[in-house]
């Protein structure tokens, strides 16, 4: 939901260089299931927690939804999950 | 008889403000405290433990120990703060949709073409081409 020049200065005070991909309208949270309707600032609509693995012929693979904001996906489970998708299913 | 500055009273008031104060910017950094804040749990016991301490004294030997006043008022303040914290942790944080509308497993990832932070536009098939999987992260900035 932040704005592309809000990202930008997040990307740079912590010096991240993954793609930060702004969703004003909340679009893309509602095709992929996520919203949280009024739940953010000012009663804007933001997205619930979530991850979201997807392999290269763009197909979802691996889901990590929380039940608490304070709680999310470790790096390590990521990782995992990434690990189990060259596994013959 | 002089009477003597009841240090746990302070001293654990001290530590119940640091137990409310250091979840944010402190141990909410590493996930082994932050998913469940047991450090902050056991810092407003030893702060309250400490409160205990300093306000039985006060009350049990009022010839050598202030306190009886300002230690009820820190304790009372105390139990509204660490009760704070708890509705916080156990409640606020949980109050999201449940999970059930998201997309799962074995579905099609959505195409989508958004702004990055250069404000360059940038497709899901962007993120994709040349890699072995991307994680999409909906990060939800904000409590």
């Amino acid at each position: 939901m932040d704005s592309p020049a809000e990202s930008q200065k997040l990307c740079q005070s912590k010096g991240y260089s993954f793609p930060f991909l702004s969703d004003p309208n909340a679009d893309v949270i509602r095709q992929y299931g996520v919203l949280h309707a009024k739940g953010g600032e000012d009663g804007k609509d933001i997205a619930r927690p979530a991850e979201f693995l997807v392999d290269a012929t763009g197909t979802i693979r691996w889901v990590n939804l929380t039940d608490d904001i304070r709680v999310r996906a470790r790096p390590e489970a990521v990782m995992q999950a990434i690990d189990r998708l060259d596994t013959p299913r | 008889m002089k009477r003597r500055w009841n240090i746990p009273i302070w001293v654990g008031f001290a530590i119940v403000l640091f137990a409310l104060g250091s979840y944010i910017p402190l141990f909410a950094l590493f996930p082994a405290t932050r998913d469940v804040p047991w450090a902050n749990y056991l810092l407003f016991l030893l702060g309250g433990a400490l409160l205990a301490v300093g306000v039985r004294r006060s009350f049990s030997d009022p010839e050598h120990f202030r306190g009886k006043i300002s230690g009820s008022i820190l304790a009372g303040l105390s139990a509204l703060l660490f009760g704070f914290f708890i509705v916080v942790v156990v409640y606020f944080g949980k109050q999201i949709p449940s999970g059930a509308s998201a997309l799962r497993p074995g579905q099609p990832a959505p195409a989508f073409t958004l702004q990055d932070s250069a404000g360059k536009r940038v497709a899901l098939s962007d993120l994709l081409k040349g890699h072995r999987a991307s994680v999409l992260v909906f990060y939800r900035g904000y409590w």
